[in-house]
């Protein structure tokens, strides 16, 4: 039998080939995250109406949320918080936010510090369930606690923190 | 308990500290303190501190502050008064406390304001260094970075850096103090804001010097007692903190320490001292006497008393005093 050098350099490149894209298929899948709990939870600039982000996303582990929120951080933790994510927004050059979504280990995390919350909060349908004040927003969606606070009073800050909680409710 | 090493590591560091003029300051302060009997705290008031449009009037911030440290020194010219509090330091630190982000932080216009009457009182520019963890909770005060040695100074230990050498006292071990305290100034006023703490209760004038700590979160367990008392012991942070400008402008009565605009208040009030423990206990009574108003449970009930207040006046600690018939309490 004639050995076709040229055919077989031909199928072995052509099945090598195949297989790189199957790799880097997966390796992409992988990278990005199939499950939505690894996508980026925040909205991009213009996504939500008026809306600009305003700083890099920073996101910490368990172990260092203390570095963010210091103190804060213990209730957290004891509720089975894995990670916290945090980005700074600004609002028509109006009003400033700040969005945290806290990952928590399961939805009874979310839903121990989301009713934690006061007796004078609003409830709103969002997510599984949420409430809002007048400069903030929180809200849970299976393991995920959203709380967006505006550093400012103005009379369209609810409104406004309502859509961008709306923008990041769409991303989880 | 300390071990036989921790001790010596920790009384070396403190007489290294206490070191030239600032050791004869003190020690005259403390005589001077003891004779009175009772530790005096001054709560001055502004109703209109913030104007109509809920804009701080840093104008009448500068005046508030003016009239607090007037009534506590009884030095009617602001540099008088300054002069009486600063002794002879040199270079005089401003911990400032931005941990809770924007909305709750050491007001700048009052950080700028004590800046400007130290440099009245002859401190120059950039012997005065506005300092706390990090850029961003400097920047969440309104401030601006500055390490310019010709005007006032302004960052964080995210620059300066922390010791190497750890020290101890009692629970708080392998403690990394920031190099702003314990190599660049030789005395500082602490300027915390007064908030509600989910774990100690309250925060104020002891517990805003976790800020000069690589890893505060060590000293979290307990309610933060006794781990406010005891880093207080610690030989820099307890001779060199030796006054305190304590920021009521707004604070938070609830769901602290960061920022919950839904338990903000505008207090109005400046709480200032050198007894950290007597301004802490007051602090913490106006915590109360807010939550009330509010329909909240008392901290006791919430499960967060500030115990680490009467440890830090216990005869371990000896910081100054927690019993209200002990404090000269002066309200203007």
């Amino acid at each position: 039998m004639k050995f076709n050098t040229k055919f077989c350099l031909k199928n072995c490149a052509k099945n090598y080939l195949i297989a790189a894209v199957a790799v880097a298929i997966v390796a992409a899948g992988a990278a990005t995250g199939c499950k939505k709990h690894h996508s980026d939870p925040f909205p991009a600039s213009g996504a939500v109406a008026g809306w600009q982000k305003t700083s890099e996303s920073r996101t910490f582990a368990a172990k260092d949320l203390w570095q963010y929120i210091d103190g804060d951080a213990e209730q957290y933790i004891s509720a089975g918080v894995v990670t916290t994510s945090t980005s700074d927004y600004k609002y028509q050059n109006t009003l400033e936010a700040t969005v945290d979504v806290y990952t928590m280990g399961d939805a009874a995390g979310a839903r121990k510090i989301l009713e934690t919350g006061t007796s004078d909060a609003k409830p709103i349908q969002l997510g599984d369930a949420g409430v809002t004040y007048a400069q903030s927003v929180i809200f849970r969606k299976g393991p995920y606690l959203v709380r967006i606070v505006a550093y400012e009073s103005t009379p369209d800050a609810q409104q406004a923190l309502l859509a961008l909680a709306h923008g990041v409710e769409a991303k989880l | 308990m300390s071990s036989r090493r921790d001790f010596l590591k920790t009384a070396a560091t403190g007489a290294v500290l206490l070191g030239s003029q600032s050791k004869l300051g003190l020690a005259s302060r403390l005589d001077q303190h003891t004779a009175t009997g009772k530790s005096k705290v001054v709560v001055a008031r502004d109703p209109a501190l913030h104007g109509q449009n809920g804009q701080l009037d840093e104008k009448r911030v500068l005046a508030l502050l003016d009239r607090a440290i007037a009534t506590y020194t009884g030095h009617a010219r602001p540099v008088d008064a300054w002069r009486h509090i600063i002794g002879q330091a040199k270079v005089i630190g401003l911990k400032t406390n931005g941990l809770g982000g924007k909305g709750i932080s050491s007001h700048a216009a009052l950080v700028l304001a004590i800046a400007e009457r130290l440099q009245q009182a002859g401190i120059k520019p950039g012997n005065i260094v506005v300092w706390d963890r990090n850029a961003r909770d400097l920047e969440a005060c309104g401030l601006t970075i500055s390490t310019d040695p010709n005007r006032v100074r302004c960052y964080g230990s995210d620059v300066a850096g922390f010791e190497d050498q750890p020290v101890a006292f009692g629970s708080a071990v392998n403690v990394k103090l920031a190099k702003i305290l314990t190599r660049e100034c030789d005395m500082v006023i602490g300027v915390p804001i007064l908030k509600d703490h989910s774990g100690s209760g309250v925060t104020f004038a002891m517990k805003n010097m976790y800020g000069v700590l690589e890893r505060p979160s060590d000293l979290h367990g307990g309610g933060c007692n006794p781990g406010v008392a005891d880093l207080n012991c610690i030989p820099a942070v307890r001779h060199k903190v030796r006054f305190t400008v304590g920021d009521a402008i707004t604070a938070v009565y609830d769901g602290g320490p960061g920022f919950h605009p839904e338990r903000l208040w505008q207090a109005n009030t400046l709480i200032v001292g050198e007894d950290r423990v007597a301004l802490d206990q007051i602090a913490w009574q106006m915590i109360e006497r807010r939550r009330a108003q509010a329909g909240l449970p008392t901290l006791e009930a919430a499960g967060r008393p500030p115990r680490y207040i009467a440890t830090a006046a216990d005869a371990d600690h000896r910081l100054g005093v927690n019993d209200p018939k002990r404090i000269n309490l002066v309200e203007i």
